[in-house]
């Protein structure tokens, strides 16, 4: 090994210690505050209260279940629209991309006052007159915040395999177009719906503004609450919201390794 | 009818014409193969009958029903892939079994039809493996087996040998045209590959952009090609310009050699420019002889090929090659020797 390879080393090194104190030491900072709840000694108090807390409990249930809707509705909406721009339109891919794309650049506020002028109970859809309706808006500004890394998922997924030849070899053998998207596209694909279904999950978890705007019981708006009128408890709720991020994408990796596709190293 | 009628069909993408009128009447149990280079018609054609494509005039007819407008997967043919087109999340078996599921079979006429076809392709041991844990060959096998586990009217092959190495496609083309006779099923093959086509067809379709060149049986089409396409197509042929002397005597000049043919020269007229063409394995060192040219003319080159020699000539400005069997104790010219070829009348075919 000659010198010049050395300090290329060394340097590579230097730049990745720089980056992970960066990112590493306001954690750890956050970590080590949470447990200073109890004058003199570590403690996982702050965590007890949090967990403790009946609030906690609704808000962290209440995401759960709207990230879990929101990646039905996500999966349902995006793989058979990919599909067909794969099969049938890939002239459009770059169009229907871009607008995959839009709520990247466009602000959720703008997006959610959108929604509110468009579904006001005043409207011809009234989306915010009940609770279920309004649940139901949250679910589709999730869908659309979550489209950009939900379709580049499956849009990836589908790159892999030869979706055109697979539904052809589908439909000579008699199935129809909804047997080919549940028996052959969707179990080819499962991993890369599987990394947006984890996305779209950590996006939703702690999202904010939607939830807040629309006046509905999430983790996000908890979050905030908690931030402003407590002390240690905030630090908890990041450290937890930062697990729960790391078990998505931890999971993702996981998942992402097909089972019937040859392993690539 | 025919079991399977094609009348008159093209197909149009925008203001490309892909395929002109095209008709053909196939038997039950044919095995039909069309032949051309990239971008005939040959797949599009295929593509039409799988229900892919739609025509955009003409029709189909398969066993008596036209089919034209009837969507895929209600057409009951099988259709085997160049790039297989294996199910990757499902088994050998599951893959097999899919077309029958479909159809809603009962899970032990379904288990019972996997099993013999399993055994038709010789893989019983590999029924629970998945696609990528087989070889190319093992794969194109299955992917025969389930084309034909729903017994389909019709077995279409786009190209399923061009992806497989050279001995292993030799032995699956044994493999498919022995299946083919011992079930007995209506096939349309679809190749670039002309050795291919003559080795596995009972017929061969000639195309070139998008029109049909010749139709006939592998012989037929190797030793009489009626165009100049189809006769540089299929095999090595030598080509000749000529001018026609006499039709009635079948004569013909070749630069100051005059020629005779037995083919008929209705078509032409004496003065008149044609192209001649010859094989060269018809073209023999052994002099002259009854119902023989020949022609003197100067080696330029000997090549050794393993079981033939090709001895590569010229005639004036004209090239002649020809091909003898590989016999050690032959003596074989040198380069710059002149040498009397021969070739029988009938051999000197005359291109439209």
């Amino acid at each position: 090994m000659n010198a010049s390879t050395k300090e290329s080393r060394l340097g590579a090194w230097i730049a990745m210690a720089v980056g992970a104190t960066y990112f590493l030491l306001p954690l750890i900072a956050t970590f080590e505050f949470s447990l200073r709840m109890k004058r003199g000694e570590y403690s996982f108090e702050a965590y007890e209260v949090v967990f403790g807390d009946p609030q906690f409990q609704a808000t962290f249930g209440y995401s759960i279940v709207m990230a879990i809707a929101t990646i039905l509705v996500g999966v349902l909406l995006v793989v058979p629209t990919a599909y067909w721009v794969h099969l049938r339109m890939p002239k459009l891919r770059p169009l229907v991309e871009f607008i995959t794309l839009l709520p990247l650049v466009i602000p959720a506020i703008v997006i959610v006052f959108g929604y509110l002028r468009m579904y006001n109970s005043s409207s011809i859809i009234p989306l915010t007159g009940s609770e279920h309706a309004t649940d139901f808006l949250l679910i589709c500004s999730y869908v659309t915040l979550s489209l950009p890394y939900m379709y580049r998922s499956v849009d990836t997924g589908l790159r892999t395999i030869d979706v055109r030849t697979l539904t052809e070899a589908a439909e000579v053998l008699g199935a129809n177009r909804a047997t080919i998207l549940l028996k052959v596209i969707f179990p080819n694909i499962t991993s890369a719906i599987l990394s947006g279904a984890f996305l779209t999950f950590a996006v939703v978890i702690g999202e904010f503004t939607m939830a807040s705007l629309l006046d509905r019981p999430a983790f996000g708006p908890y979050l905030q609450l908690i931030g402003a009128n407590r002390a240690y408890e905030p630090s908890a709720l990041a450290v937890i919201a930062f697990i729960v991020t790391w078990a998505s994408m931890g999971l993702i990796n996981v998942f992402g390794r097909n089972r019937h596709t040859k392993p690539t190293r | 009818m025919a079991f399977l009628e094609i009348s008159n069909i093209q197909k149009r993408f925008g203001e490309q014409t892909a395929v002109h009128d095209f008709s053909i009447s196939i038997e039950q149990g044919e095995f039909i193969t069309f032949l051309g280079p990239s971008g005939c018609g040959k797949t599009t054609i295929l593509r039409m009958l799988a229900g892919f494509e739609a025509p955009s005039v003409g029709s189909i007819v398969f066993d008596g029903k036209d089919v034209t407008h009837v969507p895929t997967n209600k057409r009951n043919v099988g259709m085997v892939f160049q790039s297989y087109a294996l199910f990757p999340n499902m088994t050998v078996a599951e893959n097999i079994g899919f077309g029958l599921k479909v159809a809603n079979a009962s899970k032990d006429a379904i288990d019972a039809r996997v099993k013999e076809m399993l055994k038709l392709i010789k893989l019983d041991a590999l029924a629970e493996r998945y696609p990528w844990q087989m070889s190319g060959g093992q794969q194109q096998r299955v992917a025969l087996a389930r084309a034909l586990a729903n017994k389909p009217k019709v077995l279409l092959l786009d190209e399923p040998l061009s992806a497989l190495d050279a001995k292993i496609r030799i032995s699956l083309r044994e493999e498919i045209r022995e299946l083919q006779r011992e079930l007995n099923i209506t096939t349309v093959f679809v190749t670039h590959d002309q050795e291919e086509a003559l080795s596995i067809s009972d017929r061969i379709v000639v195309l070139n952009e998008g029109r049909v060149e010749q139709t006939g049986t592998p012989s037929s089409i190797y030793n009489f090609p009626r165009t100049r396409f189809v006769a540089s197509f299929i095999g090595t042929l030598n080509q000749l310009a000529g001018e026609v002397v006499d039709t009635a005597l079948g004569e013909i000049r070749v630069g100051k050699q005059l020629m005779i043919t037995s083919n008929p020269l209705d078509d032409l007229r004496a003065g008149q420019k044609c192209t001649l063409a010859i094989r060269p394995e018809a073209i023999t060192l052994d002099g002259a002889g009854t119902g023989k040219n020949t022609v003197q003319t100067v080696v330029d080159d000997v090549s050794f090929l393993g079981s033939i020699v090709r001895i590569r000539t010229h005639l004036g400005s004209e090239v002649l090659s020809m091909d003898v069997f590989n016999d050690p104790n032959q003596k074989l010219p040198a380069r710059g020797d002149t040498v009397a070829l021969s070739f029988a009348f009938e051999n000197l075919l005359v291109l439209a």
